[in-house]
């Protein structure tokens, strides 16, 4: 075998949909990534998706399933507790997140001040994840994104959809930004804050994006939908 | 031995696996295995209630296997019975091998299976419905769980036993299996076999299994798979006249309405 060369066949290829335990290579040239592992020479898919091949490491993009969840990324949540040193957060995901108070913009000095006048029990926060690990998530708003909203509505939609509903470089979101007269903040743990004119387009765009997220052309449609109306 | 369904002694009962079938769930699915139905729900991983069976390194699956009132001849007592807590033991042991239950550390993954109808092999449609249902939910799994029944009636060795079947066999052994792996995750026997028959009986279930494995993939394909939009959509279209009253509740109308969509 030369180096450099891959013996090795990929059993599904890049974007190929797989079913947990396919089998999607079987070669020790690459490494199991998201939703992969490893089993002797092999890798296989933990979930049901679609391969992604980027270099030498493979891993699944899953179609369902509930939010994970990662560093960096922006989320919305429900406060729920108040706690000496933060706030407890329900972010549908699968445990609770905290916020610190080290991950609020300003200095509170706890003896003198009530933690629920920065945010209530039921307050609704667009916070970013600082740290995530399965005992623990930590959320910051320490972020030019992140606050608290004070109106406006969220609507609901399966996480695995989400980066859909953004697009490449944000394409199908600034459509619907555009067409609905709207502000918006996805989070992405499913849920979507919205608040402009035309609130129902973007109930619709939504829909419409959960319903057709495996096709292909989808900003288009989307746009026609909204165009339509 | 000719069996009365005039099946041949390898042979499921026809199988029906819809993946998807409960909206509000993480992920479902409903197997029909010969007149026995079952529907698994799966909610998580999410916080773990009660808080006492957390577990700090892994999630805990939390399995409930009901039967409901109406799926036996006789009414069956609905609540906790002590056949149901078994069978929802043997369940979640069945599944939790192909489970990665590491990942998710002091959560919880809820299944619920309800049984709708029983006609012998109800934790063994109960066990394949729960693990599509689990690959719906997006739970990352080393493998899908297949599972069937197999037993000894006369000199042959029969799969997928009915009720009728199940009172003449000498033995009936569910079986769960994880054909990547070739890992048995469930094997009981009720009654008495010789280990001569027992290997046959179990390699016979294993071959059942395998069959059955192909269908829950087929089931998730139909769901998730390339195109999947586009076939849900043509089913729409063809069943689009809307069903005629015999539909309601009878499951003789029941009955003819799957048989009329097969034709088609």
């Amino acid at each position: 075998m030369k180096r450099g060369v891959y013996m090795s066949e990929m059993i599904k290829n890049d974007r190929e949909f797989v079913l947990p335990g396919d089998e999607i290579i079987n070669s020790m040239d690459y490494l199991p990534g998201r939703s992969c592992f490893r089993d002797g020479n092999s890798i296989y898919s933990k979930r049901l998706g679609l391969v992604s091949v980027r270099g030498r490491v493979i891993s699944v993009i899953s179609l369902s399933g509930v939010y994970v969840p990662r560093g960096g990324d922006m989320v919305i949540g429900k406060v729920e507790d108040i706690h000496s040193a933060g706030w407890v957060v329900n972010i549908e995901s699968v445990g609770e997140a905290f916020l610190p108070l080290s991950g609020v913009r300003e200095f509170i000095d706890t003896t003198k001040t009530d933690l629920s006048k920065f945010y209530a029990v039921g307050d609704v926060i667009y916070a970013k994840i600082n740290s995530a690990n399965p005992h623990s998530i930590h959320l910051s708003m320490q972020d030019p994104r992140a606050r608290k909203f004070r109106s406006g509505r969220i609507v609901n939609m399966s996480p695995a959809k989400v980066p859909r509903l953004i697009g490449k470089e944000g394409s199908m979101i600034n459509v619907i930004k555009d067409k609905s007269g709207c502000r918006i903040n996805v989070g992405q743990n499913g849920l979507v804050w919205f608040e402009g004119e035309k609130e129902d387009l973007v109930v619709d765009a939504i829909n419409l994006v959960e319903k057709d997220a495996a096709r292909d052309g989808l900003t288009n449609k989307v746009s026609l939908m909204l165009n339509g109306k | 031995m000719k069996r009365k369904d005039k099946r041949k002694p390898g042979d499921l009962r026809s199988v029906e696996i819809k993946a998807g079938v409960i909206e509000q769930a993480d992920g479902s699915a409903m197997v029909k295995m010969g007149r026995t139905i079952a529907v698994a729900a799966v909610y998580g991983p999410r916080e773990m209630h009660p808080r006492r069976m957390r577990k700090s390194e892994r999630a805990f699956l939390k399995t409930t296997y009901r039967m409901a009132p109406f799926s036996t001849t006789d009414r069956c007592r609905p609540g906790r019975s002590r056949r149901s807590q078994e069978i929802s033991m043997v369940t979640r042991e069945a599944l939790e091998p192909a489970i990665f239950l590491e990942e998710f550390p002091k959560t919880g993954i809820y299944l619920f299976i309800e049984i709708i109808q029983a006609d012998a092999g109800t934790r063994t449609a109960g066990i394949n419905a729960a693990s599509v249902a689990l690959a719906d939910a997006g739970i990352p799994m080393r493998d899908l769980v297949a599972s069937v029944a197999a037993g000894k009636i006369g000199k042959d060795y029969f799969l997928d036993l009915e009720y009728k079947e199940e009172e003449e066999t000498a033995a009936d052994v569910p079986v769960a299996y994880m054909p990547r792996t070739k890992e048995i995750t469930l094997l009981q026997m009720d009654g008495d076999l010789s280990v001569k028959d027992m290997k046959g009986v179990l390699q016979t279930a294993i071959k059942g299994c395998e069959i059955m494995y192909e269908k829950q993939k087929q089931a998730l394909r139909e769901r998730w798979g390339p195109n999947a939009a586009d076939v849900k959509k043509e089913l729409k279209t063809k069943t689009a006249k809307p069903p005629s009253g015999t539909l309601r509740g009878t499951p003789s109308g029941a009955q003819a309405s799957t048989k009329t969509e097969k034709k088609r």
